[in-house]
């Protein structure tokens, strides 16, 4: 491993992370813009100009709230549940190719900071062990709501975990690997996965609005009927990591259904372009980030449409619809697969 | 009861039913892209929000906001302390003080009396309107102007030094002497009417 080998990579790491974070914060802001815009309103325009410094004035009003723990709470697991919601928050975005690959002083890199081979399982497990942050955390605070909230969450996030997995699987079959980087070479130009698992997307796009805990999923939250749901007890910065992990959760969510469904970084006629292979690259991860962008705001777009399910309902479709959907989709990708080769 | 031959009046009303869903409709996925057109058209409405202290909503001329005691074209006080709008306060918010009108001091007040304390509460006041209809001398009137907010309720007694127009800036009030109330006042042929 040569020296420019590491800069790179740490350089890339650092600023995945920071990326993410800037994404986060003013992702807040733009579900409060959009909510507004939604219901004719403006939303916040006061701080600097459109309110472009709103999210630096809620992150101060966090970090200058009370830090409150309830008397009878685990201390130790009261400030492990929010670490690590957001630890694995940003753990994945590691192996999400942000784009192709670009050569300095001769040398070829993957914008990608671990090309790892299982990618997307590595995904699933850590976004499995977020599941632990909101129970934790929950658990921890002794509260009723909180536990409520925390109890459902787990079996939601488990629950829907199982249609996602398996409408991923028909895409695994499809493309031939686990590589999140070759899934998306794979889909060069406008050969788009989406084409071919249009229902396998509808999946993935309702399990993901579950598994990011976003409206009409937003049970373990729900104000409305548990105060704060898993984060009742919670105040100050450790409120803010659980809400900066959904935001950064919804960033990766986005960029994950661009991957495996949209093509990641490739746009139509990219070789028709005459581009030099790092201009295609920086363009590329444009259009990939343009694409998250769209997504997050569908994901708003639906929060801003839909009513929270009743659980009944939430169990009913992650159970008895969803689950045979995917599997009904992964028998048929498995034969048509098998049927073509 | 069959409510089939009832006609909607509005033209807005709709016949609810709870037949079975078809297959379509129990997916749910086409009403909720419909209701998702529905949000994506209310994002691209103009918007309610008036940006209030840059922008104000336009008031109707004859708006009934915080008085003002008039001046006449000389500069003097209008107002003489009859006591007519106290009196005609519907919610007891005008108190006032007379006092008589020294030797020298007939460029500040137009007539003997004067009012030495005239105070309104603007807590209690309820912008009927009234006082400015029961004043003889064309002294009280409501402005476009607004009562601000403040966190203390004795600022929210307004006396005279907020209450009668500096001399260097008058108050228009001309637009809320609308012709009618115009040939109203000419008809009484009263000496306070000039």
């Amino acid at each position: 491993m040569d020296q420019q080998f590491i800069i790179y990579k740490t350089v890339l790491a650092l600023s995945i992370m920071l990326i993410s974070l800037l994404v986060a914060m003013y992702s807040t802001l733009a579900e409060r813009k959009l909510a507004a815009f939604f219901q004719d309103r403006l939303g916040p325009d006061r701080a600097g100009p459109f309110g472009l410094l709103q999210p630096l004035a809620d992150g101060v009003k966090l970090f200058f709230k009370e830090e409150f723990m309830p008397a009878s709470a685990n201390k130790f697991l009261y400030i492990l549940g929010p670490s690590i919601t957001m630890l694995v928050a940003l753990l994945t975005s590691a192996v999400i190719p942000w784009g192709d690959s670009l050569t300095i002083n001769g040398q070829t890199y993957r914008v990608q900071v671990a090309d790892v081979n299982i990618g997307i399982l590595y995904v699933f497990a850590v976004v499995s062990v977020g599941v632990y942050g909101i129970m934790i955390g929950g658990w921890a605070s002794n509260n009723k709501y909180a536990l409520l909230g925390a109890i459902r969450a787990a079996s939601q996030m488990i629950s829907y975990e199982l249609a996602m997995g398996l409408s991923i699987i028909a895409v695994i079959m499809m493309s031939g690997t686990l590589s999140l980087q070759e899934i998306v070479d794979q889909q060069k130009g406008f050969n788009w996965n989406v084409w071919y698992q249009p229902l396998g997307f509808i999946i993935f796009l309702i399990c993901a609005l579950a598994e990011c805990n976003r409206a009409p999923f937003d049970l373990p939250e729900c104000e409305t009927e548990l105060v704060g749901g898993y984060h009742t007890e919670y105040s100050s910065m450790k409120l803010g990591f659980y809400l900066f992990a959904e935001y950064i959760n919804m960033f990766i969510s986005a960029a994950i259904i661009s991957a495996l469904y949209f093509g990641g970084y490739h746009f139509p006629f990219e070789d028709s372009l005459g581009l030099s292979a790092n201009m295609l690259t920086i363009v590329g991860m444009v259009v990939f980030f343009i694409k998250i962008t769209f997504f997050g705001f569908v994901f708003m777009w639906i929060r801003w449409t839909l009513p929270r399910f009743r659980y009944d309902q939430l169990m009913g479709l992650g159970w008895k619809k969803l689950i045979p959907l995917a599997i009904f989709n992964m028998v048929i990708t498995g034969l048509i697969v098998r049927l073509l080769n | 009861m069959d409510n089939s031959n009832v006609q909607s009046l509005s033209g807005r009303s709709k016949v609810v039913s709870d037949k079975k869903l078809s297959f379509v409709e129990r997916l749910y996925l086409p009403a909720i892209f419909k209701g998702m057109v529905i949000t994506l058209k209310h994002l691209l409405k103009r918007k309610a929000t008036i940006r209030y202290p840059e922008t104000k909503r336009e008031f109707s001329d004859i708006y009934r906001g915080r008085h003002v005691l008039k001046r006449d074209d000389q500069g003097r006080e209008r107002c003489t302390a009859c006591g007519l709008c106290a009196v005609a306060c519907p919610a007891e918010a005008i108190t006032m003080v007379a006092a008589e009108r020294k030797a020298g001091e007939e460029h500040l007040y137009r007539e003997e009396k004067y009012a030495e304390k005239y105070e309104i509460n603007m807590l209690r006041c309820i912008f009927c309107g009234l006082c400015e209809e029961a004043c003889p001398k064309e002294s009280i009137f409501l402005t476009t102007e607004i009562v601000k907010s403040d966190f203390l309720r004795d600022r929210f007694i307004y006396g005279k030094d907020m209450l009668v127009e500096p001399i260097d800036k008058p108050i228009d009030i001309s637009k809320r002497q609308t012709p009618a109330v115009l040939a109203f006042k000419k008809e009484k042929n009263r000496k306070h009417n000039d």
